[in-house]
């Protein structure tokens, strides 16, 4: 079973790198991974997430108009109209939440249901107009890799070689202005300026995407990567770049999933399999993952029972002269944080003697237990 | 109109109000971004009842969706509670997974499922008066006018019975919360009724067009009122209203009913967002020039009752002095001596009696900063603006 599986593997590769169709669209999509990971970064530390989906929406009216005003069914064309588009909703968004009093999460649903509705209405208008050429626009509702040629491709990776120059070029200013945005102003930055650009390579970033994984799940593409590289590091370089790999491997292993598959489009499984990132991130990352953090607690809490075990025969014992005078366990019974595993653990450790139902504190322990908050502030600093 | 014509007609009206109810405290509450998850990650909810059911309309269905939009929520919480992303992040992440599996599910199944991703977004409320409801043979209304219809009572009565709740913790959660209810069960309990009410809907109307209900007319109803029930009764006038003149657009236009609907609610929440007294961006604008003149107006007394020489308070002096353009230095100087805050005598300028009196409130209220006491200046400040 396993054999046969890594030849069906093998073939792939070789499939990946002979057969036209597939190598461009493996590209496309890697690349479309790496760049949507890379500013995809940046929409989740400003905690704009969600304005990727708005865009993406909003985009939909765009690709509608230019269909309809140039006639043809080009995707550089239509992608022109998807980014007036978006940037118009993006203006608008930002519009609405400045001038009024309406929150962010507002603006972003009215303008994303809008937009969209209102590119809904443009599509079906143009599908009962008498033009043949017409069939086909829908597939930017979810994307269709397979549509992709490779002058896709070429723009993707243009795209993409432009936004790494602004992004090394502009780096120390998009890295301050996430993190302290008043700062920035009283540096001398034009802080409006730094932030349109970031805002609008990443509506680039999005109107790039739509072709291949389609307007409704353009928005996981931007997030998903980036929330999985947050989980591994606090360095904004490292995570960019860690998005960008883990956008391009979702890319990848997207295509190779629906290809190996019957009826699988490429978007919803590109953004399950960078969902799978991001749970794999959220579970197994060392310094934030959930699994280790419930170690980490676990671990915390029996030291803790340990200690409080401690100190409390500490006060028991230091009302006698002799510290090692035995008493009996019974006394413990009623105390919170013991258990017979944690005596056994402190027995273990040499700082109680067990004989029969009576125990004594030794030397050892009793020096541990007087010590016992003096050494917890060494070891925490 | 045909009879058809009025069942659409009457079916998007109880959607647009059963959207509305829910949508309005979903703005207040900040949590509109909420609805559009619930309406994309019902989608395997759907999928999943209708391979039980075989039915779109059967009820289990709907339960069964709606668990899936709660089951979103609980999601999205929780994985915000683990702090490891932010909230909208958590949003973003969760729905277009799911959304994802349910059109997965949908392709693989694609011989024995009747249900079209694209129908599941935009639904397609021409069909609706086709699909009737059949009691002991006689045919009583459209299956989807009854659906809706029910939730639409449901979300009614439970508004009235908790109205008083819904509002004290949608405004003050900890009054709410020490007041004894409980700020979990109003939660949940809005998102059961969103959760249900997006369920019921998506087949007249589509997953998209929901959440345009949802937000937009509470959107627009909260630029016009801050009062809770003229904003519910708003909001509803804007659904019943973009509902009605959107079937005829569509009508004229020959296209989908719901983008159309979306497009009518888009344009009359532009309306408000440009028009709307008080909140409107052309009032703000408004607001804001009034605002620049003056504190404009204000440095200028200002400047006068700190300078007694002569040549600090020479026209041509003030003019570049306090680096005005020629236009808004005219303005000001107008506005100053038509509330005889200035006298000018030889191209100089000074304060009189009154302008010397209000210069030094201004002052006062500057140095103090306390609220109380602009109030009484305000009225000053009215003058100029009249």
């Amino acid at each position: 079973m396993t054999k046969h599986k890594q030849i069906e593997l093998k073939d792939y590769i070789q499939l990946v790198f002979s057969d036209y169709t597939l190598r461009t669209i493996t590209l496309g999509t890697a690349i479309l991974g790496a760049v949507t990971g890379m500013l995809g970064s940046f929409a989740v530390l400003r905690k704009q997430s969600l304005l990727g989906d708005a865009i993406s929406h909003a985009a939909l009216p765009g690709i509608a108009i230019a269909f309809l005003i140039s006639g043809t069914k080009d995707s550089n064309v239509l992608l022109l109209g998807a980014l007036v588009s978006g940037l118009i909703g993006t203006f608008w968004i930002r519009g609405i939440i400045k001038k009024t009093h309406l929150k962010s999460d507002t603006a972003l649903g009215l303008i994303l249901s809008l937009f969209f509705g209102f590119g809904m209405l443009l599509l079906t208008f143009i599908q009962k107009q008498p033009n043949a050429n017409q069939a086909g626009l829908d597939t930017y509702l979810f994307g269709q890799a397979a549509t992709l040629v490779e002058s896709d491709v070429w723009l993707m990776a243009f795209v993409t070689g432009i936004c790494l120059l602004v992004l090394l070029l502009f780096w120390k200013e998009f890295k301050i202005l996430l993190f302290d945005a008043d700062y920035t102003k009283t540096l001398g930055f034009n802080t409006k300026f730094i932030d349109i650009l970031i805002t609008s390579f990443i509506v680039l970033a999005i109107v790039l995407g739509l072709q291949t994984v389609g307007v409704v799940l353009m928005s996981a593409m931007l997030l998903a990567p980036a929330a999985a590289a947050r989980q591994w590091t606090n360095s904004l370089g490292t995570m960019v770049f860690l998005a960008a790999v883990f956008g391009a491997f979702s890319g990848v292993f997207g295509t190779a999933i629906s290809a190996s598959q019957n009826n699988l489009s490429t978007g919803p499984v590109i953004v399950i399999v960078a969902g799978v990132f991001v749970l794999i991130s959220f579970i197994f990352s060392p310094s934030r993952g959930l699994l280790f953090k419930q170690i980490r607690f676990i671990k915390n809490r029996r030291d803790l029972q340990l200690h409080k075990t401690l100190a409390f025969m500490y006060r028991i014992a230091s009302t006698h002269d002799n510290i090692s005078h035995p008493h009996t366990i019974k006394i413990l019974n009623n105390f919170q944080g013991y258990t017979k595993g944690t005596l056994q653990k402190l027995v273990n450790k040499n700082y109680v003697v067990l004989e029969g139902n009576m125990w004594s504190l030794t030397e050892e322990g009793f020096k541990t237990a007087t010590n016992l908050y003096n050494q917890q502030n060494k070891t925490n600093e | 109109m045909s009879n058809a014509q009025i069942e659409i007609q009457l079916i998007a009206c109880l959607v647009a109000v059963a959207c509305a109810i829910p949508g309005t405290f979903l703005v207040l509450r900040k949590m509109a971004m909420i609805s559009d998850a619930i309406s994309h990650s019902i989608l395997p909810g759907i999928v999943v009842g209708f391979f039980i059911t075989q039915d779109l309309n059967s009820p289990l269905l709907i339960l069964l969706a709606a668990l899936t939009g709660i089951i979103t929520v609980v999601l999205v919480e929780y994985i915000q509670k683990t702090g490891l992303v932010k909230e909208d992040t958590a949003i973003g992440l969760v729905f277009p997974v799911l959304f994802s599996i349910g059109v997965i599910l949908i392709a693989k199944n694609a011989n024995d499922v009747h249900l079209d991703v694209d129908a599941v977004l935009l639904g397609e409320l021409a069909f609706a008066p086709f699909d009737r409801m059949i009691i002991t043979g006689t045919d009583v209304g459209p299956k989807s006018l009854w659906i809706i219809g029910c939730i639409l009572s449901f979300t009614i009565i439970l508004l009235i019975t908790f109205f008083k709740e819904l509002k004290v913790s949608t405004f003050d959660a900890g009054l709410s919360a020490s007041l004894g209810f409980s700020p979990a069960i109003i939660h949940y309990g809005l998102m059961t009724v969103s959760s249900v009410t997006t369920v019921g809907a998506f087949d007249a109307v589509g997953a998209i067009l929901v959440v345009a209900l949802m937000i937009a007319p509470a959107a627009a109803a909260y630029l016009l009122t801050t009062d809770l029930k003229r904003m519910i009764l708003y909001a509803c006038g804007f659904g019943i209203f973009s509902a009605i003149a959107g079937y005829w657009l569509a009508h004229s236009l020959d296209a989908s009913i719901a983008g159309s609907i979306t497009t009518m609610l888009g344009l009359l929440f532009l309306a408000v967002y440009l028009f709307a007294p008080g909140k409107g961006i052309i009032a703000v604008l408004y607001r804001e020039k009034q605002q620049r003149i003056e504190v404009s107006l204000l440095t200028f007394l200002l400047h006068l009752k700190n300078h007694t020489e002569e040549s600090e308070r020479h026209v041509n002096h003030l003019n570049e002095h306090i680096n005005w353009q020629k236009v808004r230095s005219k303005t000001v100087l107008n506005l100053a001596l038509k509330n005889n805050m200035i006298s000018i005598e030889n191209r100089v300028v000074s304060l009189t009696k009154k302008g010397d009196a209000f210069t030094s409130q201004a002052i006062d209220y500057i140095m103090t900063n306390e609220h109380a006491q602009i109030e009484g200046m305000k009225d000053d400040f009215f003058l100029f603006r009249g």
